[in-house]
């Protein structure tokens, strides 16, 4: 595959669970290898429906009923079972503990879990649970039990497993909701490091701040609807319209937007992060030093 | 008016480990506080101590002058309400109201009044709606709303929140931090344990900062996110808005500015400073 293949293809996706009305509306979007994409959106917008889509789960697990497609590097998630896109993504879930089969009594028994069930011989899985847990950093406490480790530890131990079966894309839905910031941190450090790596990440999340840093490009859902998607800045930069659908942007932007009546700030280059506001202001400032 | 005074109080789980370690403050009537700092510092322990769900090893607390381990914890709950951090260790009900009702219908209160309490609780955290639904049924978020209604229809005169932000998107946030308003504003004296700086810097007036069982700090919100070297020595990131103030600091930006738009007005007032010198 060349870098800027595309890995995903969503055309025109409608879903409902069954009984419900749909929750997922005429969805159409498509990323690129490597790319890392924040899905944004005020709860019950749809996001953790679409991150399921995504890996088969909705509509295979769920039922519901469909219109459209989905496409994963290549398949077509209807005309594929759960296990055969597990190879191709992985999903990373809002609680840790809810991933754990609950019989590993170890860290790296948790990592072997998944690929045992797959029926993988112990020759593949050593190297893959060594390199798994290298990514993630708990190479040192692989002998741990996985539920006497930290929220931020359990959540590295559950995208462990999923990197140990070596997805190309890895979908992750609000993996930082329930952690303290010290977890918080861990967890987005470890994503940033899988998307150099070259990881496809695709993540939902309402670390507005942490996203400007390190995404690529945003989505923002609202009422199972796609309303907004580009570039992480054109996103994060319409102040008014995230704000109408209940998002904050970062502060640094919130507070440039209500000064960009002054000449030095323009509106079309309104900061999204803490670095670039502190250039912007040291520029405009410059003159008025102690 | 003093409510809770905690003197010296030390606390083990274990008789090991001392969870806290002689920690003393006094919360007045109609404060808003924050509890902050990194887990397993000692957060929860002392808060479970303001109703006393959990009595002092040694020292002791009063709440309205009463020692609390004189009285039974459910007597407390009447003056100070606790709502847990992960909402499965507090519901049981199999709807909505039944779970806001449960307070006030164990109080013995009337019928009609366990009715309109509940509704009102209902109705105040942006439950309506939902009063036939099971509690687990409800989104993370929402769950966390149910159990503050729950304690709401107690009518207590301290409400101890912990972690009341956790899995809410930010209307949720915000959601709380009107509803801590209004709780307030009625009288009320709320104490949160949060890790969310943005929330703490603009709800709450007083922080208390606590670090291996013991307060590093106890002083006004716009204090303490001045005190660089001190957050960074217990790993707290301030909001973004005052790291910003703090990377201006040799521009004349004011380094306890707390609020977006505090930012904006001390941003303004030095442009046109400078638009005057140019001149």
């Amino acid at each position: 595959m060349s870098p800027r293949d595309t890995v995903v293809e969503v055309r025109d996706f409608t879903y409902c669970y069954p009984n419900h009305a749909a929750v997922l509306s005429e969805v159409t979007f498509e990323i690129k290898k490597g790319e890392m994409l924040g899905i944004i959106g005020p709860n019950g917008a749809g996001k953790s429906t679409l991150c399921k889509s995504l890996n088969g789960l909705v509509p295979h697990f769920y039922g519901g009923a469909i219109a459209g497609t989905v496409s994963i590097a290549g398949m077509d998630t209807m005309k594929c079972t759960v296990a055969q896109l597990s190879l191709k993504v992985g999903l990373v879930f809002q609680d840790p503990t809810n991933q754990f089969s609950g019989v590993s009594t170890r860290v790296d028994e948790e990592v072997a879990f998944g690929m045992s069930m797959m029926g993988y011989s112990r020759e593949v899985m050593q190297p893959r649970i060594e390199e798994a847990l290298r990514v993630v950093g708990l190479e040192k406490l692989r002998e741990r039990s996985p539920y006497e480790l930290s929220g931020g530890q359990q959540q590295r131990l559950a995208i462990a497993t999923v990197l140990a079966v070596r997805p190309e894309i890895i979908v992750m839905d609000e993996p930082t909701a329930q952690l303290d910031p010290i977890g918080k941190m861990e967890v987005l450090q470890t994503m940033r490091e899988l998307n150099r790596q070259g990881y496809t990440i695709i993540v939902a999340e309402h670390e507005i701040e942490a996203l400007a840093t390190f995404a690529d490009r945003l989505m923002v859902l609202d009422n199972g609807r796609i309303i907004a998607q580009g570039s992480t800045r054109e996103i994060l930069t319409q102040v008014k319209k995230l704000k109408e659908i209940g998002i904050d942007p970062p502060s640094v932007t919130e507070l440039c937007d209500r000064l960009s009546n002054q000449p030095l700030i323009k509106k079309e280059e309104l900061p999204i992060t803490l670095d670039e506001a502190t250039a912007l202001f040291s520029h405009a400032l410059r003159g008025n030093s102690k | 008016m003093t409510l809770i005074d905690v003197q010296d109080v030390w606390f083990s789980y274990d008789s090991e480990v001392m969870a806290l370690q002689g920690v003393s403050l006094s919360i007045g009537n109609g404060e808003t506080i924050a509890l902050i700092g990194q887990n397993g510092g000692g957060k929860t322990t002392l808060a479970k101590h303001f109703n006393g769900l959990l009595k002092p090893t040694k020292g002791r607390v009063l709440v309205k002058d009463v020692d609390t381990k004189s009285v039974p914890a459910n007597r407390l709950a009447f003056t100070v309400g606790y709502v847990f951090q992960n909402p499965a260790h507090q519901i049981f009900s199999s709807t909505v109201r039944d779970e806001v009702s449960f307070g006030p219908r164990n109080a013995h209160l009337s019928e009609e009044e366990i009715t309109r309490r509940t509704a009102e609780a209902i109705e105040k955290v942006g439950l309506q709606g939902y009063e036939n639904v099971h509690p687990y049924d409800l989104d993370y978020g929402k769950q966390k709303l149910l159990t503050v209604a729950s304690i709401m229809s107690m009518k207590p005169e301290v409400y101890c929140l912990d972690e009341p932000t956790t899995g809410q998107d930010h209307k949720g946030r915000w959601r709380v931090a009107e509803l801590i308003r209004r709780l307030n504003e009625s009288g009320a004296t709320v104490i949160v344990i949060t890790h969310d700086m943005r929330f703490v810097a603009e709800v709450v007036k007083r922080v208390v900062l606590i670090a291996n069982g013991k307060i590093l700090a106890d002083m006004p919100t716009k204090e303490i996110f001045e005190r660089i070297e001190m957050l960074r020595s217990a790993q707290i990131r301030p909001p973004q808005i005052t790291q910003l103030a703090h990377s201006l600091s040799s521009y004349k930006i004011p380094q306890n500015i707390t609020t977006i738009s505090e930012m904006a007005e001390a941003v303004r007032e030095q442009l046109s400073a400078l638009g005057n010198l140019k001149r």
